[in-house]
């Protein structure tokens, strides 16, 4: 019974990933394919921003720099030779590498940082690679990005919408492992005690560079898959906009949690889809950015767990309420 | 017996104000040493330094004939210096479980594992179970650490302690704070590992007579410095701490 109540979160996870999965086969809306791959890259990127911020409790404001090299190298590489596997296998290991010595590096400051200068550095290191993109024109063409073609396989959406599912459900089970494990219970213990952590004998500083390398790793590979949804690169995928992307999904969906991640990537994406549709009736909706910033105000005011966060909250409070007597039991026993 | 802490010249001081001033003192292995002193008298910080919190202005810190001073908490802990502390310093939004097996984890080296479920190491939770029923607290093993009550934390901080399964074991003010019903078990507790005699244990502890049949040898700071140094019966004869301390000052 209570392995089975252990299991629950990812059995229904798997139920969700097998419709979506059968969906495009069913139910042919391209619009729909579109929007829901979006949402599965977003999850990853979340995801992996949830690593840090949730589970660690380091906040870093330049999550887009990881986002940002996956997507140039990609485009990089399909740009400069040929749009086929090969090639897009040699983007993916040269995404890992940079992405893995970036957080590495970047990791390694948190060492000397207190919280807030390490989220403003973050952020400037992330506007540096703004610039660099920016000014390396020979490489990423400046501001105006590049367009570029995608291997065979992926020209086709819904190929493409599957790789993305399969990657976000295995980036899910490969994170819950991960924080599941007793170096990622030693991140949650950090979160909740640093210097408690460290004298019970674990050395703090390479716990986060764990946790900043695997979360940068993973934001490049959603930033690969970014890129190739467009097809298209510009100096947009190093900006303050993906990093506050992250943010808002996370804290709306639950910081601290896998499915919130998952759930705020959907509800941003579909109320940024909706809203733009909206802003054909009236400009104010082409501010979708001021109705974020709201919801997001809300969310903190009244949810600050999220939504997973809050759900969870609830679902206790009633087990406690209706067996008061068996989970005395349990703890008694 | 060897000699397993030593201080030299010990000294910290903080933006003029010396809180432990040239302290030296040294520890044999096995040795059960409490520190008495007034409110602020430097007891704290004097753990501090020899965990490693804090770094000394002056002076040196000796583990096994070894120094120490430049060690971080992590690496004097990994060596066998074990602290408790005396402001209740736990993982609040974890269960009072899982503190410990953060513990008994760290005890058992399992540091960098990542591919396994910690499920899988369930002796670790059978482990923390067992420190957790000596404190008598396992009946709070699936509460949160924050919603303990003020005296269950204190049991808490000193199941962790216990759970490293260090060579030294530094108490800080272990009762401090508990309800009177509360303090004998925790006494009973300290006795039994003293008891067990494989350990060496500095406590501090303000409540003075509690302590002194425990103790091979008592400490006295006052102001930052060592009043005396000695075995218990010396410490209540001693005419310097009796008006220093034990009179005017004591509350
Ligand atoms: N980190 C610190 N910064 C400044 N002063 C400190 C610090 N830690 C302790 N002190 C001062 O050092 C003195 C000794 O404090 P403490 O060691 O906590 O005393 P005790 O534990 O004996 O009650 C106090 O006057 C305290 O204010
Ligand atoms: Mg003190």
């Amino acid at each position: 019974m209570n392995k089975f109540a252990d299991k629950r979160p990812a059995i229904i996870f798997l139920l969700f990933i097998l419709l979506l999965f059968l969906l495009p086969f069913v139910y042919e809306s391209r619009n729909l394919l579109i929007l829901l791959t979006q949402i599965f890259i977003f999850s990853i990127f979340a995801m992996s921003y949830d690593l840090l911020i949730g589970f660690t409790g380091i906040v870093s404001f330049g999550h887009a720099m990881y986002f940002g090299l996956g997507s140039y190298s990609i485009g990089i590489f399909m740009k400069r030779f040929e749009p086929d596997m090969t090639y897009f296998l040699w983007a993916v290991l040269t995404t890992i590498a940079l992405t893995a010595i970036v957080s590495f590096i970047v990791g390694l400051l948190t060492l000397r940082l207190k919280s807030h200068f390490y989220a403003m550095l973050t952020m400037s290191l992330a506007g540096l690679f703004l610039v660099l993109a920016e000014k390396w024109r020979t490489l990423t063409f400046g501001n105006d990005g590049f367009t570029f073609r995608v291997p065979e396989l992926f020209i086709d959406r819904t190929n493409f919408y599957l790789l993305c599912l399969i990657g976000m459900a295995a980036v899910f089970f490969g994170l819950r492992r991960f924080v599941n494990s007793p170096l990622g219970r030693v991140l949650q213990a950090i979160r909740e005690n640093e210097q408690r952590t460290a004298s019970l004998g674990f050395q703090v500083l390479h716990y986060k560079i764990a946790a900043s390398v695997v979360s940068g790793v993973l934001a490049g590979i959603a930033g690969i898959l970014y890129a190739i949804s467009l097809r298209y690169v510009n100096t947009s995928v190093f900006s303050m906009d993906i990093t506050l992307d992250a943010l808002l999904m996370t804290i709306i969906g639950g910081v601290g949690t896998l499915a919130g991640p998952i759930i705020g990537a959907g509800i941003i994406e579909f109320a940024h889809d909706w809203l733009t549709g909206l802003a054909k009736e009236h400009w104010i909706f082409e501010r979708w950015i001021i109705f974020f910033g709201i919801i997001y105000i809300l969310v903190v005011m009244f949810f600050p767990q999220g939504i997973v966060g809050t759900l969870r909250k609830i679902a206790w409070k009633r087990k406690k309420k209706s067996y008061p007597v068996k989970s005395e039991q349990k703890a008694a026993g | 017996m060897a000699t397993l802490i030593e201080t030299n010249d010990l000294s910290i001081t903080f933006g003029g104000h010396t809180a432990v001033d040239s302290v030296s003192i040294s520890v044999p292995e096995k040795h059960f040493k409490s520190i008495i002193g007034p409110n602020g008298a430097g007891k704290t910080t004097f753990f501090n330094l020899l965990s490693g919190q804090l770094a000394p202005t002056k002076g040196k810190v000796f583990y096994r004939g070894n120094d120490i001073t430049h060690f971080s908490p992590t690496k004097r802990t990994r060596e066998g210096i074990g602290r408790s502390f005396q402001i209740t310093n736990v993982f609040p939004n974890l269960t009072v479980l899982e503190n410990v097996r953060l513990a008994v984890q760290s005890q058992a080296g399992i540091r960098y594992q990542m591919l396994f479920h910690y499920k899988k190491y369930r002796h670790f939770e059978e482990k923390a179970i067992d420190w957790l029923r000596l404190v008598l607290l396992d009946e709070k093993k699936d509460s949160l650490a924050s919603n303990l009550a003020h005296g269950e934390k204190r049991k808490l901080e000193i199941a962790m302690l216990l759970a490293l399964e260090t060579e030294v074991l530094l108490l800080d003010e272990p009762t401090a704070g508990m309800s009177l019903e509360e303090v004998p078990a925790i006494l009973e507790v300290i006795k039994r590992i003293k008891n067990q005699g494989n350990r060496t244990i500095i406590l501090i502890e303000h409540k003075m007579d509690m302590i002194l049949d425990l103790s091979d040898s008592v400490m006295v700071l006052f102001n930052g410095r060592l009043l005396a140094d000695g075995s218990p019966e010396e410490i209540m004869k001693n005419e310097t701490v009796q008006s220093a301390y034990l009179g005017g000052h004591y509350e």
